[in-house]
């Protein structure tokens, strides 16, 4: 076992994306993500012998672009970004899944619409996982559940990244970002050359060109292209989904809830299970790929989806059972979080009766 | 002994350039192309294209290129060169480009002082889309959006943006001049202007800007040499050549 810290989510997530070899950090600050780029900001003076370079953007919309401009030189680069900025970004998504490139986002959602506000909410899934902007495409979203994980999928994010030359957008939120945990940080990912990678960008001399094109040529060409990144997906989507189950064995009722929202469901799970109830969870912690295959083969068992919003995830899990089982839905909105009390109340409604 | 006074640039593919007949992008594209082969930027140059008339330009070099979104090329620019400064990146973008959609994004690379190098096409027009009005657009000049018999007219539009002398106010901008490519003197003017702003970048100075005014007669609904002749005529009273800024020596 390493040394345990008692470190802030943000503060962990960005020492672990240093000591993934992400050196360039691309950022402008918003409420609840700010800490990342000072820990950036702060890191680049003080750690001089590590390389990191970090620029504040002037908007999002910069932040995002100048990320895909730095990973289409084969360098690992990110950004962090709640709501607002996270619309603003999407332009810069869609283009980075049209052009390959492994930019690695972070987005610690608070409630919306509009300005909205700071607290934590889970109501950018649909944003995260259906893609915010145009055109079809895919990003990898992985949902984490602890400062902990926080740390442990931040540093995947990268690896994924690269691995299928795709966008990930990590999805944190405010709770995550703002707790204090215990943690044990990952340590240093050993690097490749950024210039060995497929397609960097890096000046080519006498030999075929690196280019990053996202722009059409005509309808064969641009559906062969679709084509290409539907396949991409595909192999995604068989490769890369990420669940945790627990009680599922005996479960009557199946919890299913992703982020800080299953931290709240696993605590009333335990207190379902200190009452005799019969209470499971399935965490989907790739939100896409939807982990469906959690749900397979599972009969007879009522489904209570719980998320920080007014029903998005609840809509994959209907997909992942094909409408075929009874699945209920507990949301909370405005940057309120229930307590477990709260969800075990809502347990108790779908009769799951002390024995 | 065979002696060439001219050959096509080598980093030059075999595409065919897509821009109408009179465009002034050829001719800067082919300076560029001159000055790629003359500098050695094929080794250890990249270039950054924009959203408009030059979307296709990356097939006419052998060189490594990113396709920008529309307005967004200087910050890919910035991710690009602060990734590895020791890329000569030259980014390449039209007045839609630049002083529309990608306003924000020109300033603030320049008030960051980008050590790149950033070519301004200005034909006053928004060519690829079809003639609609441009920020750079004359007074009174018309367009698909600003139409007879008014044009653009201040009450609804403002003025022409004068973009050299905008980014010359920038301390982190350490070049900035106004080029023209209407006749034969100006084209090697321009090529001069470009091969400054290429050095500087090589030599490690802040942002160069070489701003081009070139014509569109297409989206000018003019004869080719009638468009070359509204450059002098018309938009060189509105947008003055010459050297705008050389902070260089300054700088040393």
């Amino acid at each position: 076992m390493g040394k345990k810290e008692f470190l802030q989510g943000n503060q962990a997530m960005a020492e672990s994306a240093i000591r993934a070899g992400c050196k360039l950090y691309f950022g402008y600050p918003i409420t609840p993500s700010s800490e990342v780029p000072e820990y950036y900001a702060k890191a680049m003076i003080e750690r001089p012998e590590e390389g990191i370079t970090f620029i504040q953007a002037e908007t999002e919309v910069s932040a995002f672009n100048m990320v895909a401009g730095a990973v289409a030189t084969g360098h690992r680069a990110m950004t962090a970004t709640s709501g607002p900025g996270f619309s603003l970004g999407q332009e810069a998504v869609s283009y980075m899944s049209a052009g390959d490139l492994p930019g690695v986002i972070v987005e610690v959602m608070r409630p919306g619409p509009g300005d909205g506000e700071i607290l934590a909410s889970q109501g950018d899934y649909f944003q995260a996982v259906k893609g915010g902007g145009h055109g079809d495409y895919q990003t990898l979203v992985l949902a984490p559940y602890s400062v902990q994980e926080l740390c442990e999928l931040m540093q995947e994010s990268f690896e994924l990244a690269e691995k299928y030359r795709n966008p990930v957008i990590l999805l944190s939120d405010a709770t995550l970002a703002k707790m204090r945990e215990s943690v044990e940080l990952p340590g240093y990912v050993e690097q490749k050359d950024p210039a060995s990678k497929p397609n960097a960008l890096r000046g080519c001399g006498k030999n075929e060109p690196h280019k990053v094109v996202t722009c059409g040529d005509g309808p064969v060409q641009w559906e062969e292209f679709n084509a290409r990144l539907q396949a991409k997906y595909k192999r995604i989507a068989e490769n890369e989904v990420r669940y945790a189950t627990y009680n599922l064995e005996d479960a009557e009722i199946i919890l299913v809830a992703f982020g800080s929202m299953a931290r709240v469901c696993e605590s009333a799970m335990k207190m379902a299970r200190e009452k005799g109830l019969k209470v499971g969870m399935i965490r989907p912690i790739s939100l896409w790929p939807f982990p469906d295959k959690a749900f397979e083969g599972i009969t007879g068992k009522k489904f209570l989806v719980c998320e920080l919003n007014a029903g998005q995830m609840v809509q994959d899990v209907k997909l992942a059972v094909e409408n075929k089982r009874d699945v209920y839905f507990y949301g909370k909105l405005g940057g309120t979080t229930p307590s477990p009390k709260n969800v075990l109340a809502e347990i108790e409604k779908l009769g799951g009766e002390s024995k | 002994m065979r002696k060439y006074v001219y050959k096509r640039p080598e980093v030059f593919t075999d595409a065919i350039t897509t821009y109408c007949g009179g465009c002034g992008h050829g001719i800067v594209n082919k300076l560029m192309a001159e000055l790629i082969d003359e500098m050695g930027l094929q080794e250890n140059g990249i270039l950054v294209w924009p959203i408009g008339c030059s979307c296709l330009s990356d097939r006419y070099y052998d060189m490594d290129a990113y396709m920008a979104l529309h307005g967004r090329a200087p910050a890919a620019a910035t991710g690009i060169k602060r990734a590895d400064p020791s890329k000569c990146v030259i980014v390449y973008q039209g007045d839609g480009d630049l002083v529309s959609e990608g306003m924000a994004e020109i300033m603030h690379a320049g008030i960051r002082g980008e050590k790149f190098t950033v070519i301004f096409i200005n034909n006053a027009i928004y060519g690829m889309t079809g003639a609609q009005m441009a920020p750079t657009t004359l007074l009174g000049q018309t367009a698909t959006t600003a139409p007879a018999p008014l044009g653009r007219i201040v009450d609804n539009s403002g003025y022409p943006v004068k973009m050299a002398e905008i980014l010359a106010e920038l301390p982190g901008v350490i070049y900035s001049e106004r080029v023209t490519v209407n006749s034969p003197q100006r084209i090697i003017a321009c090529k001069k202007a470009l091969k400054k702003a290429i050095q500087l970048q090589l030599d490690g100075k802040g942002m160069s800007f070489v701003e081009v005014l070139s014509p569109c007669p297409t989206g000018w609904k003019m004869a080719p040499t009638k468009a070359l002749d509204w450059i002098d005529d018309e938009m060189t009273k509105v947008y003055p050549l010459g050297v705008i800024k050389d902070a260089s020596k300054e700088a040393e």
